[in-house]
């Protein structure tokens, strides 16, 4: 068993040939019994290799920082599904499925992610014809009968102003018995537009694979670069990135606190975090100019540096925000009736959470420890280590003080890093990206770890770029915490996740 | 309750912006409307600049160059910096197509008010259904960022409102993604007459990064009519207001 895996590290490449190539029942048997041990699948999915299809599935240790990588090679239309025995192996499946035209035997909720057809003529894992479109959203819902039971359907737009997905509730009066979420409208196709890559493109459609999340994708991305081409940023572009993630951490970490406020109808918190969020994002802008990040980043370091005087203005604008943002936040932990609304609410088990692979705020409210930048420490996380906060209730209250600890660890993150951020250049000369590769990239975003797995030809250019977005693990987690709660608390439950919809949909 | 008040008066205060009565605020790396270098040559090491932008937001004729705003995404590594420059300047919404591009010595026309009819209905009060088709939520939360506080929009007598029912026009962001495009045009039809349409963001007016690729519609220029294009990815919410204010005839 020990060498059905090959054991990798974020960000270190290996070739191609060195992922070991198991048989079919090594390979399932690999998967269940590592994460019978507390690993985690990152990533999974499917490679045409000739006729036949390669999966490639990827899994993270509990411990040591150790990822593991191993194929298979499914020459059929068919393949044996274990998401009964692992459920967070589901979605994985679906997708393969989905893009391969592979039907995977015995899987328990078999539906289209993204309605798009597959990559394989002639092959649709449910039989759908190639020459005619495929209807988004029109599937096999789960229903529950019942003389008083009621469906709501909801989306694809939506009321405020978010991205679009569709939410069926089967309720009993205002208890929900079961959510289920279809999504794939924002799907724009990008891993497609990735082979043959990099392109001049890329670098722009990595910080719009989730707009809110520039810097954590484009990071996974310009990673993923540096390590195919042995290129070495310098140490003060490893802090420059390291302030932008925190910073994208705590603008959007800031603006949900104020939306979960809104939610409870609590106003003044909703109003101070509403502007404080943009705070946050004009300390990105005077970085780069732009609120989102965009524009930082680029291969083999910063596009800016930042200066004494700029130091210094972050430095005051980030005391300012902290001292704000406390005010905001300690007005709902002191306020009764916000509390007794966030305490029990959108309740999701540890053991639920660890079942379906939920990762970031989201996990770490259920008591799971899980961050990749002290799990799989990168960039500047291998020097500067951030405390990961957990808490244990798993409700929305405890997703709630998760993300406020949060804030405070990365305000002082970001406060220690410019204090004593390296003199010298920000970026490096980039080499030329080696063929026959394979690298993992993970970071931790705002909403949990982001995955990129990317594979070179002989000829240096992408043969497969797959992105896992912390969305992919985590909308399940939503739809479990929706049981049994009031319909009414769906906009509470969901903006203590805040999942992204494109991050998903690709 | 009364701690509430308290952190009012004391920490947070009054932070409604004066804009648009006192100047905006913008970082002093902000990119906006670009400043075209004509005295440059166009073969700048053998390589014609025009080509060296890949999203094709730049042009080279004869005449000289003009620039695409509709398709510039306002990149921090410019290929063609060369040719163009970025200023502070954030006014960049335009109402009609041809009004996004920029020429070397041609004139440079912002948002017009809307006709006369239409500012007596939405002079004051204009409402919007807002609709992501593929959209990244960049220029969804740089809209949304509007109604906060520091922005107010209310103010101005726009909202962002649930039900394309209660509004008087549609607001797009996004590429227009094969799976949106069904439910963006019913939206646009449950929508009373009259009614306008906001292209906010490079993706909406013409596909942004996403341009030319297959899941995509290129934007919403070929399926509805525009009455306002906001430039940039993502546009300045500055950016924003002032389009929204110059078609409300507030400025201008």
């Amino acid at each position: 068993m020990n060498n059905a895996l090959c054991l990798i590290s974020n960000a270190i490449p290996v070739a191609c040939a060195e992922v070991p190539c198991n048989d079919q029942d090594t390979f399932l048997q690999t998967i269940l019994e590592k994460t019978s041990h507390g690993w985690r699948i990152s990533s999974y999915f499917g490679l045409l290799e000739g006729d036949d299809t390669a999966l490639y599935c990827l899994l993270a240790a509990p411990l040591d920082g150790v990822l593991g990588v191993m194929k298979t090679i499914c020459s059929t239309a068919e393949f044996p599904s274990i998401a009964t025995q692992v459920p967070q192996a589901q979605l994985f499946e679906r997708e393969i499925a989905e893009q391969y035209g592979i039907r995977f035997e015995g899987h328990p909720w078999f539906k289209p992610v993204r309605f798009v057809h597959s990559q394989v003529s002639g092959r649709d894992a449910w039989g759908r014809p190639d020459d005619q479109p495929i209807q988004v959203g029109v599937m096999d819902y789960y229903r529950v009968e019942g003389d008083e039971i009621h469906e709501v359907a909801v989306g694809p737009v939506h009321a405020g102003v978010i991205e679009p997905g569709h939410f069926r509730f089967q309720c009993h009066g205002e208890q929900v018995f079961h959510l289920e979420i279809s999504l794939g409208y924002q799907h724009r196709g990008i891993e497609r537009m990735l082979i043959g890559g990099p392109h001049p493109r890329t670098l722009r459609q990595m910080e719009a694979i989730a707009g809110d999340t520039s810097i954590g994708h484009g990071l996974a991305y310009c990673m993923a670069l540096e390590a195919l081409s042995r290129t070495r940023p310098p140490a003060a572009a490893h802090a420059l990135r390291g302030i932008a993630l925190e910073l994208e951490r705590l603008a959007n970490h800031t603006g949900d606190l104020g939306a979960i406020a809104g939610d409870v109808g609590y106003l003044p918190t909703a109003s101070f975090c509403g502007r404080i969020r943009g705070d946050f994002l004009n300390m990105s802008a005077l970085i780069c100019g732009s609120r989102f990040g965009r524009g930082l980043l680029q291969h083999g370091g910063t596009v800016f540096g930042v200066d004494q005087v700029m130091r210094e203005e972050l430095l005051k604008r980030l005391a300012t925000a902290r001292t704000e943002l406390t005010s905001a936040i300690d007005l709902l932990w002191s306020t009764p009736s916000v509390m007794s609304r966030l305490e029990g609410t959108g309740f999701v088990s540890q053991e639920a959470a660890a079942e379906m692979g939920l990762v970031g705020p989201t996990a770490r409210a259920c008591d799971l420890k899980r961050d990749v930048r002290s799990d799989y420490p990168f960039g500047i996380y291998r020097m500067a280590q951030v405390p990961i906060v957990t808490a244990y209730h798993g409700d929305v209250c405890a997703r709630s003080t998760v993300r406020w600890e949060e804030c405070q660890k990365s305000l002082d993150f970001c406060v220690e890093q410019l204090r004593q951020l390296p003199s010298g250049p920000h970026a490096a000369e980039p080499g030329n990206v080696q063929g026959d590769k394979l690298v993992a990239t993970l970071t931790e975003g705002w909403r949990g770890e982001i995955c990129h797995v990317a594979m070179t030809g002989a000829n240096g250019r992408f043969r497969q770029y797959k992105i896992t977005d912390p969305s992919f693990h985590n909308w399940q987690g939503l739809a479990m915490a929706l049981r049994n709660e009031q319909i009414s608390d769906f906009p509470l439950c969901n903006k203590s996740f805040n999942l992204s919809y494109c991050g998903f949909d690709l | 309750m009364l701690r509430a008040l308290k952190e009012r008066l004391t920490i947070q205060g009054y932070r409604t912006m004066a804009y648009p009565d006192g100047p905006v605020v913008l970082p002093e790396r902000f990119r906006g409307y670009p400043a075209l270098t004509q005295d440059l040559l166009c073969n700048r090491d053998g390589v014609f600049c025009a080509e060296t932008c890949p999203y094709d937001a730049l042009g080279c004729s004869e005449e000289g160059l003009s620039f695409d705003l509709g398709k510039c995404l306002f990149c921090a590594d410019c290929p063609a910096a060369a040719c163009v420059g970025f200023s502070k300047d954030h006014r960049l919404a335009v109402s009609r197509r041809e009004d996004l591009l920029v020429t070397s010595g041609g004139e440079r026309r912002l948002a017009q008010p809307l006709t006369p009819d239409l500012r007596k209905l939405f002079g004051r009060s204009l409402k919007f259904r807002e609709v992501s088709a593929g959209g990244c939520n960049a220029c969804e939360a740089d809209s949304n960022v509007l109604t906060t506080i520091g922005w107010d929009l209310g103010r101005f007598g726009i909202q962002f409102v649930a039900s394309p029912r209660h509004a008087d026009g549609l607001w797009v962001t996004g590429p227009v993604s094969e799976n949106m495009r069904e439910a963006l045009l019913k939206t646009w039809e449950a929508i009373p007459s009259p009614k306008i349409v906001v292209a906010c963001g490079a993706c909406a007016i013409n596909g942004g990064p996403f341009i030319d690729a297959p899941q995509v519609c290129n934007g919403i220029d070929s399926l509805l009519p525009v009455d306002l294009y906001i430039p940039g990815c993502p546009p300045h919410p500055a950016t924003i207001l002032d389009g929204l204010l110059r078609l409300q005839g507030r400025i201008g």
